[in-house]
């Protein structure tokens, strides 16, 4: 355990704690400027974070422990991913689960918690939920693991430290055909896991086309508080593995006050731009129907496939 | 050359006696002649007189209103059915078979008014709050004030689906969003709809109770409130009722004020629904824009009437406005709105939404009685302005473009009406030539109509936004309202939802709901 890396890991559990709301507002104060309207403030999360939290805790009668297990352990998953992974300093806090699988298993497990908890409220959409988000989870993580091979084959490991200082000491390997294709599968599972469109509408208030929220319907209160900045913290993840794998310039390298206040600032901004782009196109874009999602998810698995063929054969 | 009738007489509405036993024979006759069933109301004379003085003053009565549009060299024609039934036992023969329309009528009366229907195939409660005693049948001139919540009936029979992996979905009468309350419930295998089941009625608030000993030009401001949306077509139809009823002939300019108004209400109502059906496939950018142009009719709403939603302009006998809408706006603002929904149809994704999602054919349309722009995007072209004329200009009707009667049809026909509501208002606005209906004497001349002594009956057609309304108005020898039956297009339409989801998956279901947007106030009244 390196000075750098326990540095980087309190770091980014201070930024992406933080910030992840923020990053929540960006994207919706830049879909309402785009469509004309003033907008809600960038802050507006962190104002309905401390709204929920200062609400009474109330469960649904007949859950479980379950139910009330399931927003920490989403909120504890992330924050593991937060601790280990390479997003302010390229040493990690704990290297050993500083490792792709253990992140991505990490992050998917979130998932299958919060459709346990959707499935323990015995309601229809619970159950209609959950059964979506793992449809969706079954079809990213075939996706998502052999894209992650294509970014180890280059480097010989899934270690993220080392793949990130691969990419930083060599830049060429960003623009790798391989890479860039794993890049676009990435993006396509991002985009799906986070709830976001063409797959999921986060701003719809119709219960019957939810898949995120669906499940997370009968949270209330300090609990739902909890799940609002899970779900941030998740996006907030996804989109800093995306920046720093494939775009790791800017992250701090060294111990130093101007490294490490570099390493923040640079990752704010990627997140932060990638938020902002990922805002910007969402307003021009439809949710597909739901039998479509398949098809799309389909396609970035084929483009993970590529990916690492390419990564084989152009090595 | 065929004559056309002059519209502005009032209608003469035949209306037969008939007995019970023969009332089969004679609505079926009607219905093959191309006739349909406007509407049914049952009347309790117990209290009040009946229309044509021969009322003993004892029992029921129950009218049957049948209409059938004018085409080229044929008038228009309304023919009342009366029916008079025993007070100790009243019973009704069935016409649920001839007509899907009149079985909904028919269990309407039955909750309402406790007439027992006869041989009816789907005899379960319709209007009837599960929590309403048992036998209170709020209609009744006895019923008194709404009671205490009495003994519950027990839960609505739902038809249950039985199969390996079906499941229910039990959705509101609460609902997430700005809607009004009304309980679905679906059976459902996987996402695929197989059985769809609306319970509505949650908003019941006993309307057409309310009407009852008012005079005329205090019921015009529970018509506005109907149904919020559609203000101007509930306040025209009783209107024209009350002057049906009074044989009050309003002159050409009245009926040109009120068609404007009725073509404005349109407007912004098909602007709010061609928004909101691109924000139910997450494309809320346009609707976004739809929003902008929303609020622009409404205040062009509030110039010409003095209220946004188009309150306070239309009375018995006349009409006044502000100021009358300026047609080259219109044009501009049907212009943008036009973009909008080229924008929408050119985007794949919801194109791909819309089209061949929750068909209803024309079939399924013609046999439910479905009216409106519902009934057009499948292909029927009913549309009052045309079957019930209320002015001398004439407008070539819109024939439907599209047999679809998928979402996708449902959209253009908003799409195509709002083209042609500017079309129109462009035509009556130069007719108008600025004309506002001020002149204070002439107002009262046909406002003051003193009570004729003797009890009457008229009835109202609109091509409301939503499709054609209908009221019938009954006033006693004093000028006041016995009873006022209103009949929104939702009441007919609603069922034609449930038979357009079959085969639709279950997260298409708001926007299927939407492209019919159906009034919940309206249907429960």
């Amino acid at each position: 355990m390196s000075l750098l890396g326990t540095l980087g890991g309190t770091l980014q559990v201070a930024v992406i704690v933080g910030g992840s709301p923020l990053l929540l507002g960006v994207m919706r104060q830049v879909r309402a400027r785009m469509e004309g309207r003033r907008g809600a403030g960038v802050g507006q999360p962190w104002r309905d974070l401390r709204k929920l939290a200062g609400k009474e805790a109330i469960t649904p009668r007949g859950t479980t422990e379950m139910f009330r297990a399931a927003p920490v352990l989403l909120v504890a998953m992330t924050l593991v991913v937060v601790v280990v992974a390479p997003f302010v300093t390229t040493d990690s806090a704990i290297p050993q689960i500083a490792d792709l699988f253990v992140v991505v298993a990490l992050l998917a497990h979130a998932t299958v918690v919060l459709a346990l908890a959707g499935i323990d409220t015995g309601t229809a959409f619970g159950g209609m939920g959950a059964s979506r988000e793992t449809t969706i989870l079954a079809l990213v993580e075939p996706t998502v693991l052999v894209a992650i091979f294509a970014l180890s084959v280059p480097v010989g490991s899934t270690n993220l430290s080392a793949i990130v200082g691969s990419s930083l000491a060599h830049p060429a390997q960003a623009i790798a055909p391989g890479s860039l294709l794993a890049a676009v599968a990435l993006i396509v599972v991002i985009v799906a896991e986070t709830g976001r469109l063409p797959v999921d509408n986060p701003a719809t208030h119709l219960e019957l086309t939810m898949v995120h929220e669906a499940m997370v319907l009968e949270y209330a209160g300090p609990d739902l508080a909890l799940i609002e900045l899970g779900s941030a913290m998740r996006l907030s993840v996804y989109l800093g593995l995306l920046a720093n794998l494939f775009l790791p310039w800017g992250i701090a390298t060294e111990v130093g006050v101007l490294a490490l206040l570099g390493g923040v600032v640079a990752f704010a901004v990627k997140v932060a731009v990638l938020g902002a782009v990922l805002a910007l196109v969402e307003v021009f874009l439809a949710k597909v129907r739901l039998f479509r999602v398949p098809e799309l998810l389909a396609g970035s698995f084929l483009l993970a496939l590529l990916a690492v063929t390419s990564s084989y054969v152009l090595a | 050359m065929t004559k056309i009738p002059d519209p502005r007489m009032p209608t003469i509405s035949q209306a037969v006696p008939v007995d019970p036993h023969q009332l089969p024979e004679r609505a079926a006759a009607l219905l093959d002649d191309g006739y349909r069933v406007a509407l049914i109301a049952a009347h309790d004379d117990r209290l009040s007189g009946s229309p044509d003085g021969s009322s003993d003053g004892t029992g029921l009565r129950v009218v049957y209103l049948f209409t059938r549009g004018e085409t080229l060299g044929r008038a228009e024609s309304r023919i009342e059915l009366q029916l008079r039934l025993d007070p100790a036992a009243p019973r009704l023969p069935s016409l649920a078979r001839l007509s899907f329309p009149a079985g909904r009528f028919e269990r309407e009366m039955h909750d309402l008014f406790g007439i027992l229907v006869t041989d009816h195939p789907l005899p379960q409660r319709l209007v009837r709050h599960f929590h309403w005693p048992r036998g209170w049948h709020p209609m009744l001139s006895d019923a008194g004030a709404p009671p205490a919540f009495g003994d519950v009936e027990g839960p609505y029979p739902f038809r249950t689906v039985e199969g390996p992996g079906v499941y229910e979905i039990p959705v509101g009468p609460v609902h997430a969003g700005m809607i009004e309350p009304g309980h679905f419930r679906f059976s459902v295998v996987g996402e695929t709809i197989l059985n769809l089941k609306a319970r509505l009625w949650f908003v019941h608030r006993g309307i057409e109770k309310l009407f009852q000993n008012r005079t005329p030009e205090h019921g015009v401001e529970l018509a506005e409130r109907v149904s919020g949306d559609t203000s101007v077509g509930h306040t025209l139809a009783f209107c024209q009722a009350v002057e049906d009823a009074r044989s009050i002939q309003v002159s050409e300019n009245v009926a040109r004020r009120r068609a404007v108004l009725c073509e404005l209400e349109r407007l912004y109502n098909h602007v709010t629904d061609i928004g909101a059906l691109c924000n139910d496939v997450a494309h809320s950018i346009l609707n976004a824009h739809a929003q902008r142009i929303r609020e622009q009719l409404l205040r062009i709403n509030d110039q010409v009437t003095g209220h946004r939603l188009l309150r306070g302009a239309i009375r018995p006998g006349v009409t006044t406005l502000a100021a009358l809408p300026d047609p080259t706006h219109l044009a501009s603002l049907a212009g943008d709105i036009a973009e909008i929904a080229a924008l929408a149809l050119a985007h794949s994704v919801i194109r791909d939404r819309f089209t061949g999602t929750a068909v209803l054919t024309t079939q399924q349309a013609h046999d439910i009685g479905a009216l409106g722009y519902v009934a057009r995007a499948s292909g029927l072209a009913v549309d009052a302005r045309h079957d019930h004329p209320t002015h001398t200009a004439r407008f070539v009707r819109a024939e439907p473009t599209t047999t679809a009667g998928d979402v996708l049809a449902r959209f253009c026909a908003r799409t195509d009406e709002i083209t042609y509501s500017v079309a129109i208002l462009t035509t009556l606005l130069a007719h108008l030539d600025g004309d506002l209906g001020t002149n204070q004497k002439a107002n009262e001349r046909v406002a003051s109509a003193s009570p004729s002594g003797t009890p009457r009956s008229g009835v109202g057609i609109v091509e409301g936004w939503r499709g054609t309304i209908v009221h019938r108005v009954e006033l006693d020898g004093t000028d006041r309202l016995t009873r006022c039956k209103i009949v929104d297009p939702s009441f007919l339409n609603w069922p034609a939802l449930p038979a357009a989801l079959t085969d639709t998956i279950v997260p298409d279901f708001p926007l299927v709901n939407k492209s019919f947007n159906l009034s919940y106030a309206g249907n429960d009244l």
